[in-house]
């Protein structure tokens, strides 16, 4: 079992986090955008096999942040909070 | 007579302690300290299991966790288990035990024909034989006759095995020379240690191996060292095994304990781990070699050793290392006549100390039939012998350091492989790594982890083994049935078959002949397999490699696993405040959405309690516990902001003590909760969601909140547990509600629907709410949940001027249906968007973003045939459709679904069936009549708007 540092917390179990998406994926606002770009938000993953930038959530303080983790060797980088930076304009 | 217990000697053994237990219906006298293998030993039960697939006689290999024949059933409530090793089940006093796979016992059994067959049943010989018609037609019959041991179905466990969670700076796994020196130096430098040893005493091979260190015998190092860690504060857990490491180097242990009790689960987060886990002997590869009365070298020096037994009067050594020397010469010291047998060896004999040496050659077969009576050379010499003794080399236990992802490096000269490049946080030392001479472990140990100034290493001052060895694997074309996995019945010509047939890669032999894949995982076996596979495919034995090292090391039983997690606890349920008080009323519990709640009150007729409430609440009042509602309060200065971006409705435009009722979607647009939005001030909502949303609708929220509007803008508190929420409705809900004395005005002008004003019950605020699920006059009056009971108690003696009656989910849920109001994830799918349920408004006109706003405009969303929401009205008798029913059409003389019934009730107050469904294009079709289909049965309805009851919606302020 994995070792997941909540930023709120500290080190946990990684059963009590969910995975709550990729880093990185923009929401596009507005309903002028287009189905290419809307399906690209909602439904295309990178799905990277190593170095990853990943969004989780800690179920138990419901602190969304962001992670940065190998898929290949579980090794965890670095997380940070808020996630928020991203969507700010 | 073969095998026999000495008259002395022994030192796991207490003499002074009788006991006996049964053994295939025979009793076995034993001594506590005895494990059921060395028992059955010291009885001279030379069989004491049938083979897998052959039902060939097998007899005890080893004397530890590697052994692949020795599998026993144990009967019992406290020690019953299955297939278990009798080379680590300790011998009690009046437990009974069987041998598997055999019948009536392993000394005759009936299947035994079998094994006369067997060149007619080789590996594969299922997968290409009983394929046709169908598998499964032979399948029952197959099974019943081979497997091992039976499951008792009556078993029951004792108790909740427990569960612990440790942290450690160093654990080290192994007490033998290596472990304990490691754990030692660990100690010295000041590190927390765990010590886990799968053996009930802490020494490993220094049990029966001989040594000196630091000048004295190694017993004493072993009891001083275990007591200097102890008295340090370190755990020492024995009977304990390292059966996993999990990501981030988790461990898992198995601890075994001897007093009936469950085996404790350990969980542990070490800062480092080291594995000291020694090395299993391989058998040798000749014709017979599985025939009972042939074992493990090493093990015949446990036995002999630990539990003074002999195990024969007439014994040939065979090997092809140095560490059966030692083993021949104690054997013949207690009083066996021994055969040493070398190919090493100058080929001349030599006989000194009671052993006959027998240089340059080999074993090529062992005879006999239901155990070993002699042996046969390469050279054609036969020798007689009533025991075989064999030592094939050493397998470093590597298990656990793989599971870590730890690769592995083959060592020519050791004929093994060791532990490669190093993993983080694990170091892997003695046996383990290839180190045989106890000096050179302790100085490994010294090097590896913690050998930092100031530590003394201990010192072997006495006699070291060596690792010399020649690699002696199975050849292709021998003589004989050369036996490489006992467990699972694999041949070394099977292994030949698999070849031929091109399954030459080491996933693929072990699939095609299950080598390795029985519950000893080949521990003995999966080396000479694939050095076997390597020798016919003229590649090396690291080109083809070794298969992947899974946990378990050696099977846990499910009990620790789950340890307490099991009936009630396995997946809790939440309780309503008033559950004591539903209780007394007679209710009828059900879980909903993880709450435990009235499903009904009374009655041994469910049905007719459901109908007799619902009719009730349209006739006068009903009460109607509420509490499980979402209570998520949203607040901030940019709370109307977010509201608005969150609902598919505009919600800003809310005034303050109102409500408005809402859908919250998925960004990929489906209706994800319906809900109450409430707004008690300026920057202040309450978002009452559906009861069994409310964990998912705050995380939604807290998502949206935290990387949306920013963390200082919005508060969100999730407060539904902290209120209940008592419902009143019905005709007389206004009536009795006055009666409560709230303080509350209850004028329709001051409190019309969907509005809200606060009371006081007592001294407790109450929020009273006029919102409704029933289509009746409704007041949801929402309270401390801990001062819930006496508003509760107020109620219900209040109602009894009105005639209310109090009702359960299931009537409120009927009641409902009546008026088309929808219960997301009932009446809509994983496809359902707002328009589909005739809620087009802010789709068409809203300007600004919402959550979910541009999958409404998407070709799929706008598509001509979407399944719409609509009432159904039967028009063929009086039978209710059943849910799920598919309205059907023909289409080019195939029938295709056009939608499905989601809720049907029989209604007591329409007294007729009511039904609501998602039908293709159902909201332009209303008025028509359709076809509908249950397993087989085909019904007719009309399609109706989805409210049956009251559509002008006069009752909401009757």
């Amino acid at each position: 079992m994995q070792l997941f540092p909540c930023p709120f917390c500290g080190p946990r179990p990684e059963t009590e986090f969910h995975y709550n998406g990729e880093a990185g994926n923009i929401r596009p606002d507005g309903a002028q955008v287009s189905a290419e770009c809307w399906a690209g938000y909602l439904y295309e993953r990178s799905n990277p096999k190593g170095a990853a930038r990943e969004i989780w959530v800690h179920a138990t303080c419901q602190e969304f942040f962001v992670m940065e983790r190998d898929t290949v060797t579980h090794q965890l980088a670095a997380t940070q909070t808020p996630g928020f930076a991203e969507h700010a304009e | 007579m073969t095998a026999f217990r000495l008259a002395s000697g022994g030192s796991a053994i207490d003499r002074a302690r009788r006991l006996s237990f049964s053994f295939d219906g025979r009793m076995v006298e034993a001594y506590a300290g005895d494990t059921i293998a060395s028992a059955l030993l010291a009885a001279d039960i030379a069989v004491v299991g049938r083979s897998f697939k052959y039902h060939r006689p097998r007899g005890i290999w080893g004397a530890g966790v590697e052994e692949p024949n020795a599998l026993i059933d144990v009967a019992g409530n406290r020690h019953g288990a299955p297939n278990t090793r009798a080379t680590t089940e300790p011998a009690r006093d009046g437990l009974i035990t069987r041998s598997v796979n055999a019948s009536p016992n392993a000394a005759a059994d009936r299947n035994a024909f079998l094994d006369r067959f067997a060149r007619f049943i080789p590996a594969a010989f299922y997968y290409k034989t009983f394929m046709w018609p169908d598998w499964h037609l032979f399948e029952p019959r197959i099974r019943a006759m081979a497997g091992l041991g039976s499951v008792d179905p009556d078993w029951k466990s004792v108790g909740p095995a427990d569960q612990i969670n440790k942290h450690c700076d160093v654990l080290v796994v192994g007490a033998g020379p290596a472990g304990l020196a490691a754990a030692r130096s660990a100690s010295d430098i000041g590190k927390s240690v765990i010590l886990v040893d799968d053996q009930p005493h802490p020494g490993g091979s220094l049990l029966h191996r001989d040594a000196e260190i630091d000048g004295q015998p190694a017993a004493n190092w072993i009891d001083g060292s275990i007591a200097a860690l102890r008295q340090g504060g370190h755990l020492v857990l024995t009977s304990t095994t390292a059966f996993g490491i999990y990501d981030h180097n988790l461990i898992g242990l198995n601890q075994r304990h001897h007093d009936g009790r469950p085996d404790t689960l350990w969980r542990i987060r070490p800062g480092r781990i080291v594995l000291a886990t020694g090395a299993i002997e391989r058998p040798l590869p000749f014709a017979n070699n599985d025939l009972p009365g042939i074992l493990s070298a090493d093990a015949a020096l446990i036995y002999l050793r630990r539990y003074g037994v002999l195990v024969g009067r007439q014994i040939v050594v065979v090997t092809n290392n140095d560490s059966a020397h030692e083993v021949a010469a104690a054997l013949a010291a207690a009083g066996a006549e021994v055969t040493l047998v070398d190919p090493r060896m100058d080929s001349r004999l030599t006989v000194s100390a009671n052993i006959r040496r027998l240089g340059g050659r080999t074993v090529t077969t062992a005879r006999g039939r239901m155990r070993v009576e002699g042996v046969t050379l390469d050279d054609g010499t036969s020798l007689p012998a009533d025991c075989v003794v064999v030592s094939g080399g050493w397998t470093p236990t590597v298990h656990l350091f793989c599971q870590a992802r730890g690769k592995l490096a083959w060592d020519e000269s050791r004929a093994a492989f060791l532990p490669g490049d190093p993993v983080d946080g694990i170091t892997v030392t003695g046996a383990a790594a290839g180190t045989v001479a106890l000096s050179e472990v302790f100085a490994d140990v010294a090097k590896a982890a913690f050998g930092v100034a100031g530590t003394s290493s201990p010192r072997s001052t006495g006699p070291e083994a060596s690792g010399a060895i020649m690699p002696t694997w199975p050849r292709a074309g021998a003589k004989g049935r050369v036996w490489i996995d006992y467990q699972n019945d694999v041949t070394a010509k099977d292994v030949e078959l698999a070849a031929r047939e091109n399954f030459i890669s080491v996933e693929h032999l072990k699939r095609y002949t299950t080598l390795g894949m029985a519950t000893d995982q080949g521990k003995t076996s999966n080396l000479a397999g694939l050095a076997l596979m390597a020798n016919i495919t003229g590649r090396t034995v690291p080109e083809v490699g070794t298969t992947t090292y899974r946990p378990p090391f050696t099977p846990v039983p499910l009990t620790s696993f789950s340890g307490a997690l099991g009936g009630e606890l396995m997946a809790p349920v939440r309780r309503l405040p008033l559950e004591n008080m539903h209780r007394a009323a007679g209710a009828v519990f059900q879980e909903y959405g993880g709450w435990l709640r009235p499903a009904h009150y009374g009655g041994a007729d469910a049905e007719a309690a459901i109908q007799s409430e619902a009719l009730g609440a349209r006739r006068s009042v009903a009460l109607f516990d509420g509490s499980t509602l979402g209570k998520i309060e949203v607040m901030g200065p940019k709370a109307a902001e977010f509201v608005d971006f969150i609902y598919y409705n505009t919600m800003s435009t809310l005034k303050p003590g109102r409500c408005r009722y809402g859908f919250m979607l998925s960004e990929n647009g489906v209706v994800f909760d319906d809900g109450i939005l409430i707004r008690l001030d300026e920057h202040r909502f309450i978002v009452s969601c559906s009861s069994s949303h409310v964990t998912a609708v705050h995380a939604r929220l807290e998502e949206w909140r935290q990387d949306r509007f920013g963390r200082d803008a919005v508060y969100i508190h999730n407060a539904t547990a902290d209120m209940a929420t008592l419902t009143v409705s019905g005709p007389k809900a206004k009536a009795l509600v006055a009666a409560l004395d709230l303080g509350v005005s209850l004028d329709d002008g001051e409190l019309p629907h969907m509005a809200i004003a606060s009371g006081i019950f007592g001294n407790e605020a109450v929020r009273v709410a006029r919102v409704s699920f029933t289509g009746d006059r409704s007041y949801e009056i929402s309270i401390r949940a801990d001062r819930a009971e006496a508003l509760w108690v107020v109620m219900q003696e209040a109602g009894k001027a009105f005639d209310a009656v109090t009702i359960g989910l299931e009537a409120m849920t009927l009641l409902r249906a009546e008026k088309g109001y929808i219960v997301i994830g009932k009446d809509t799918d994983g496809t359902t968007m707002p328009h589909d349920l005739g809620v087009d408004g802010p789709r068409q006109k809203r300007g600004t973003d919402y959550v979910g706003r541009r999958s409404l405009f998407t070709d799929v969303a706008t598509a001509e045939r979407r399944l719409q929401f609509v009432g159904l009205r039967v028009t063929d008798g009086e039978a209710l459709l059943a849910t799920g029913t598919h309205a059907i059409a023909k289409v080019e003389g195939s029938v295709r679904s056009q939608g499905f019934v989601t809720s049907s009730y029989q209604s007591p107050t329409l007294q007729r069936p009511i039904a609501l469904a998602l039908i293709e294009r159902g909201a332009s079709r209303h008025g028509e009549t359709i076809d509908l289909q249950h397993l087989g049965i085909l019904r007719r309805a009309t399609i109706t708007g989805p409210c049956a009851f009251d559509p002008t919606g006069e009752r909401l302020n009757a």
